[in-house]
C-alpha cells in the first residue's frame, strides 16, 4: 500500500511542480526526495517507487502528446539527436531519464532517513 | 554506517542532474540541455502541437484603442479586422510573434552581427562582417530619421513593436519556440530598431553582393590584366530584352556623370598588363547570386475577362520558417492582402480592393569601395582632398557566448565605415584599407512605401508610394481594377559614369565620388504600353541609350526576361490559370540557343561510346527543365565542363577566388568566333587547343560525371538538383529535402538547389478580386506544428491556393474560416 501511495505521490508532485514553467525542469528531484524521507521505505522500494512515479508520468505525457501530434515533432527530434527517426526510441529515452532521476532522488531520500 | 550510501547516492543524483542540465559538445556544435529538452513539461514535447489544435482565443490588451477581430482560415492565414490602423499593426505584431517569434529574433540577430552571442565564437567572422559593413549603423540612421520626421511611421512601427512585446509578456517558459530550447537561449524584447535591422537585411540580401563582387572583380582584373578582363567580362549583352522596350526614348539627363581625368590608368589600370593580384580576398558572406524575381502585368486587352492580371514571384533563399507570412489587414482606411515580413508591419507584396503590386530586384550597383590612406596605425586621420582629415571612431561590441567580448573599432570616413583595415583582413591581405559607401547606410522611409501601397487607390497613389523607396532598388509592377498596368524601377540609384564602382576606387580625393543620385522621374518607367504588358526578370532595365551606367553584366541575368517576354507577346485571351502555368514554366531559353551552338562543335566520331550516348540524350531532350528529364542534366554538366575547360586554365593559378565569366560570354563567342584564343589551355606548353577540342574534352569530362550519376540513380533533373527548403539553422531534420520539382537558373520557374520562387502570386483584378498564391513553407514557424510546411508539396507540384479576400461578414460565413481570435481593449 505504502509503495503504491509513494508512486502516486511521486507522480502527482512531479506533475505539480512541472506545471510552473518558471521552476527548473529537475524540481521533481526535490519533491521525490521529500516524499521518500516522509514515507520511509527500504532503499530498493524507494528507488522503484520514485522511478516508477516519474518514469510512468513522463512516459504517459510523452505518449499522449505524441499521439495528438501524430509524431510530427518526435520524428524530427529523433532524426536530429540522432536516433534514426525512431519516436519509440525517443519516448523510451525520455522515460528512462525520468525513471533514473526519479529513482535516484528517492533513493537518496531513503538514505537520509536511515543515516 | 548509512552515510556512505547517502553521499554516493546524492552525488550520483546531483551529478546526473548536472550532466543533463549542461549543453554537451557534439563536434563543432552543442547539444541541448538534455534533461530540460526531454522533460515533457518543459522541453520540446511542449512544442508538439495537437494536429487538431483549436486556435480560438480571447486576448485583452490595454494598448489597443478598440476591439479587433481576427479570423483564421483553414491554411492558418489571419484576416485582421480592426477599427483603427494602429490596432491592426499591433495585432499583426502579436500574430507574427505568436507564429514566427524565433525566426524574427534570429534574422535580426544575423543582421546586427549578434550570432556569436547565442552560438559562440564560431560565428564571429559573420558577425564582424555585418558590423563592419555598417548594418547596425544603417538601421540607426533610419530609426533616428523616422523618430524625428515621420510620426505616422513611428506610430505604426511602435504599435507593431507593442504587439510583439504583448505576446512576449504572456509567453511562459515552457511555451518558448522549439529552437530556443534546442540552442538554449531566450527571446528578448522587440524594438523598432529590430524592424529597421530586418529591413537592412533585405537591403543587404538584394544589393550586398557588390560587397564581395567588387573585390573579386578587382582581383580578377588585376590577375588577368585589363585587356583580357574586358573581353571575358564584357557588359555587352546582344540578346538583351530590357524591361523598358528597346528604342524607347529617354529624357535628357539632369546629371551628366563625368569620368575623372586619368582614370583609365589610375582606376581601370588599362596599361598594367600584369598586376600582382590584390591581396583582399572574398568576404565570408555573400548574398545568393540568383536573388531575383519575376513580375509582370497584362492589361485587359490581352485577357479573357478584359481586366488586368498581375503576377509576382520573388526568388530568394528557400527557408523554413519562410521569409513570408500571409495576412489580410482590413481597417476603415483600407483593405489589403498579401505576403508580409515577420519583423515588419504592413503587407509587402500583395493587393488591395483597388489594385495589386509586386517587386523584383533592380540589380543596380549601389555599393562601392574606396581605398583609404591612414596617417598612422591609430587610424585617427586619413588623407582626403589634399589634407589629413579626422575620422570618428565607431565602436561595435560583439558579445560572444562562453568567451570575452570582441570590440570592433571602425573608423568612420567621408565615404562611410572603413570596413577593411589592419584589424580586419583576410590572411592574404596586407595593408589595404577600404571604406564602403552604400545607399543602404542612408536613412530611409522605406517602410512607408508599403504602408502607402497598402492604401493606394490608383496609379498616382502607387507612384507617390514608391517615390519614397531607396534601397534595395526594385522594379515595382502595378495593375489596377480601373485598367492601368505599369512598371517602374525605383530606388536611390547612383548617377554613374561607365564602370564607376565596378572595382575598388581611389579614395584620396573626391574625384571618384558619386556625382549625384538620379532623380526619381528619370528612373525607368513604362505605363500601359502598346504591347499590352509590362514585365521584369532582373535583366537590365534599359538599352544602352539610357544616360546612366547600371553596373556589371553579372548583376543582370539575361534569359528569364527573354522567356517571359517571348511568351507574353504571343499570349492572348489570358486567364489566371494561364498565368499560373507561365509562373511555373520550365522552358530553357538558354539551352535553346546554347545546345545548337555546342552541337556545331561536337564531333561524335571522336567521342567515346558513352559520350555519344550522352550527347544523344541531350539532342533528344525537349528543352524543358521538368523534374523527370535527363537531357537537362546532361546539358548542364556538359556546359559547365566546357566552361571549365575554356576558363579554368586562365583562372586556375590564382590563390584567391576570382569571378567566373558569365555564360552568355562564352555562348556569344561560340556563335561569333570559332578561333577564340582564350580557348587555348595556357597550361599546356607548345600546344594550342581550339574551341572545338575544348568542347569535345568538356563532353568527355561531363560523361564521367554523368555515368556516376546514372549509377546513383540521380541523373533525372529533380533528383540531380535536389531542391530543398532549409530550416534557418540548416538542420536537415527540420528541413524539407529532395523535392520533386523542375526549373532552375535561367528558367521562369527559377527553382535551383536552395533558392527559388518564394511567394507566387497571381491577381486577377476583377470586381471581386480573384487571387491565387502560396509560398514554400507554412504559416506556423513551429517545427512541431502541422502548419509548419503545409504548402511545400503543393508549391513543388506547381499548384496554387485561392486566396480568401473578403469583407468581414462574408469571411465569417465562409466555410474555410475556422477560428476566431478576439482582441479586446482593457
Amino acid at each position: 500500500m505504502k509503495f503504491i501511495v509513494s508512486i502516486l505521490l511521486s507522480a502527482l508532485f512531479a506533475y505539480a511542480v512541472g506545471i510552473y514553467g518558471n521552476l527548473p525542469w529537475w524540481s521533481f528531484v526535490i519533491t521525490n526526495l521529500i516524499i521518500s524521507v516522509a514515507l520511509n521505505q527500504t532503499p530498493g522500494k524507494s528507488f522503484l517507487s520514485g522511478a516508477l512515479g516519474v518514469g510512468v508520468l513522463w512516459l504517459g505525457l510523452a505518449l499522449v502528446i505524441d499521439a495528438q501530434n501524430q509524431h510530427i515533432l518526435s520524428v524530427k527530434v529523433a532524426t536530429l539527436l540522432p536516433l534514426k527517426g525512431s519516436y519509440t526510441v525517443l519516448i523510451t529515452i525520455t522515460t528512462l531519464v525520468g525513471f533514473l532521476l526519479g529513482g535516484l532522488s528517492a533513493l537518496t531520500g531513503s538514505f537520509v532517513r536511515k543515516s | 554506517m548509512r552515510l556512505l550510501p547517502l553521499i554516493a547516492s546524492a552525488v550520483v543524483t546531483v551529478g546526473l542532474v548536472a550532466v543533463l542540465n549542461t549543453q554537451l559538445p557534439i563536434g563543432a556544435t552543442k547539444s541541448p540541455k538534455l534533461g530540460y529538452f526531454l522533460s515533457p513539461q518543459h522541453g520540446f514535447w511542449k512544442n508538439a502541437e495537437k494536429v487538431n489544435t483549436n486556435f480560438d482565443a480571447s486576448i485583452v490588451a490595454s494598448e489597443l484603442k478598440g476591439n479587433v477581430d481576427v479570423y483564421m482560415d483553414d491554411r492558418l492565414v489571419p484576416h485582421i479586422y480592426a477599427d483603427h490602423d494602429e490596432d491592426a499593426y499591433f495585432v499583426q505584431g502579436y500574430l507574427h510573434a505568436k507564429f514566427r517569434l524565433w525566426q524574427m529574433d534570429f534574422q535580426t540577430r544575423v543582421a546586427s552581427g549578434r550570432l556569436s552571442e547565442i552560438a559562440g565564437a564560431d560565428k564571429l567572422s559573420i558577425d564582424r562582417f555585418f558590423r563592419r559593413l555598417g548594418m547596425v549603423y544603417g538601421a540607426e540612421q533610419t530609426e533616428k530619421y523616422i523618430n524625428e520626421n515621420n510620426p505616422v511611421m513611428k506610430a505604426t512601427v511602435d504599435a507593431y513593436t507593442a504587439g510583439v512585446n504583448a505576446y512576449l509578456k504572456q509567453l511562459s517558459p515552457e511555451d518558448l519556440p522549439f529552437e530556443y530550447k534546442l540552442m538554449n537561449y531566450t527571446p528578448e524584447e522587440w524594438t523598432p530598431k529590430k524592424t529597421y535591422l530586418f529591413l537592412m537585411f533585405m537591403s543587404y540580401d538584394l544589393t550586398g553582393r557588390s560587397a564581395s563582387a567588387d573585390l573579386q572583380l578587382t582581383n580578377t582584373r588585376d590577375y588577368l590584366g585589363y585587356d583580357l578582363f574586358d573581353k571575358l567580362y564584357t557588359n555587352q549583352q546582344d540578346s538583351l530584352d530590357p524591361i523598358i522596350p528597346k528604342g524607347t526614348a529617354f529624357a535628357k539627363p539632369s546629371i551628366v556623370p563625368t569620368k575623372p581625368v586619368g582614370s583609365d590608368i589610375a582606376y581601370l589600370k588599362k596599361q598594367d598588363p600584369n598586376l600582382a593580384a590584390s591581396k583582399i580576398s572574398a568576404s565570408p558572406e555573400a548574398p545568393d547570386k540568383n536573388n531575383g524575381s519575376n513580375n509582370w502585368a497584362v492589361s485587359g486587352s490581352k485577357t479573357k475577362s478584359g481586366r488586368p492580371i498581375l503576377c509576382s514571384d520573388p526568388h530568394l533563399g528557400l527557408n523554413l520558417p519562410s521569409l513570408w507570412y500571409e495576412v489580410q489587414i482590413t481597417t476603415p482606411t483600407h483593405s489589403t492582402y498579401g505576403a508580409s515580413f515577420p519583423g515588419s508591419p504592413a503587407v509587402i507584396i500583395g493587393f488591395n480592393d483597388s489594385l495589386a503590386w509586386g517587386v523584383t530586384n533592380a540589380g543596380r550597383d549601389v555599393l562601392d569601395y574606396y581605398e583609404l590612406k591612414f596617417k598612422d596605425s591609430t587610424q585617427k586621420e586619413y588623407w582626403f582632398n589634399g589634407g589629413w582629415q579626422a575620422t570618428t571612431n565607431r565602436q561595435e561590441i560583439i558579445k560572444v557566448k562562453d568567451s570575452a567580448d570582441v570590440v570592433e573599432n571602425i573608423a568612420m570616413t567621408h565615404w562611410g565605415p572603413a570596413m577593411f583595415d589592419a584589424h580586419y583582413q583576410n590572411p592574404q591581405s596586407k595593408g589595404r584599407n577600404l571604406a564602403v559607401k552604400w545607399t543602404g547606410h542612408n536613412a530611409s522611409s522605406g517602410v512607408e512605401t508599403f504602408y502607402k501601397l497598402n492604401r493606394a487607390k490608383n496609379f498616382d497613389d502607387y507612384l507617390s508610394a514608391i517615390s519614397l523607396w531607396k534601397c534595395p532598388g526594385q522594379n515595382f509592377v502595378f495593375a489596377s481594377k480601373s485598367g492601368d498596368v505599369a512598371i517602374k524601377q525605383q530606388g536611390s540609384f547612383v548617377a554613374r559614369w561607365d564602370h564607376q564602382g565596378d572595382f575598388i576606387m581611389p579614395g584620396e580625393d573626391s574625384s571618384y565620388d558619386w556625382q549625384g543620385i538620379i532623380p526619381n522621374d528619370e528612373n525607368p518607367m513604362i505605363k500601359n504600353p502598346a504591347r499590352g504588358f509590362v514585365s521584369s526578370a532582373n535583366q537590365k532595365s534599359v538599352d544602352p541609350s539610357y544616360p546612366y551606367y547600371l553596373g556589371t553584366a553579372g548583376s543582370f541575368p539575361l534569359y528569364r526576361g527573354i522567356s517571359v517576354n517571348k511568351r507574353l507577346i504571343t499570349m492572348n485571351q489570358i486567364t489566371a490559370e494561364d498565368m499560373q502555368h507561365l509562373q511555373t514554366d520550365n522552358y530553357n531559353v538558354f539551352a535553346e540557343v546554347a545546345r545548337p551552338a555546342l552541337m556545331k562543335f561536337i564531333d561524335p566520331t571522336k567521342l567515346s561510346p558513352d559520350a555519344q550516348r550522352m550527347v544523344g540524350e541531350m539532342t533528344k531532350w525537349n528543352l524543358y527543365n521538368n523534374g523527370n528529364e535527363k537531357g537537362i542534366t546532361v546539358f548542364k554538366l556538359i556546359w559547365d565542363s566546357v566552361e571549365n575547360a575554356v576558363w579554368g586554365d586562365e583562372l586556375a593559378g590564382s590563390p584567391i577566388p576570382l569571378t567566373k565569366p558569365e555564360s552568355f560570354v562564352l555562348l556569344d563567342q561560340m556563335n561569333k568566333d570559332t578561333n577564340f584564343s582564350v580557348a587555348d589551355d595556357i597550361r599546356t606548353k607548345g600546344k594550342v587547343e581550339t574551341l572545338k577540342e575544348q568542347i569535345n574534352l568538356g563532353v568527355e569530362n561531363a560523361t564521367k560525371q554523368l555515368l556516376a550519376l546514372e549509377k546513383e540513380g540521380r541523373i533525372e533533373w529533380s533528383a540531380f538538383k535536389a531542391t530543398r527548403v532549409s530550416h534557418l539553422t540548416k538542420i536537415p531534420a527540420l528541413s524539407r529535402l529532395n523535392l520533386p520539382i523542375g526549373g532552375g537558373v535561367n528558367i521562369i520557374n527559377a527553382t535551383s538547389e536552395a533558392h527559388g520562387p518564394s511567394w507566387r502570386m497571381v491577381v486577377h483584378l476583377t470586381d471581386e478580386i480573384e487571387a491565387y498564391g502560396l509560398y514554400p513553407g507554412g504559416q506556423s514557424g513551429n517545427p512541431g506544428s502541422i502548419y509548419y510546411d503545409t504548402f511545400v508539396d503543393y508549391w513543388a507540384a506547381g499548384k496554387y491556393y485561392r486566396l480568401l479576400f473578403l469583407k468581414k461578414e462574408k469571411l465569417i460565413a465562409n466555410e474555410r474560416t475556422k477560428w476566431h481570435i478576439q482582441f479586446k481593449t482593457a
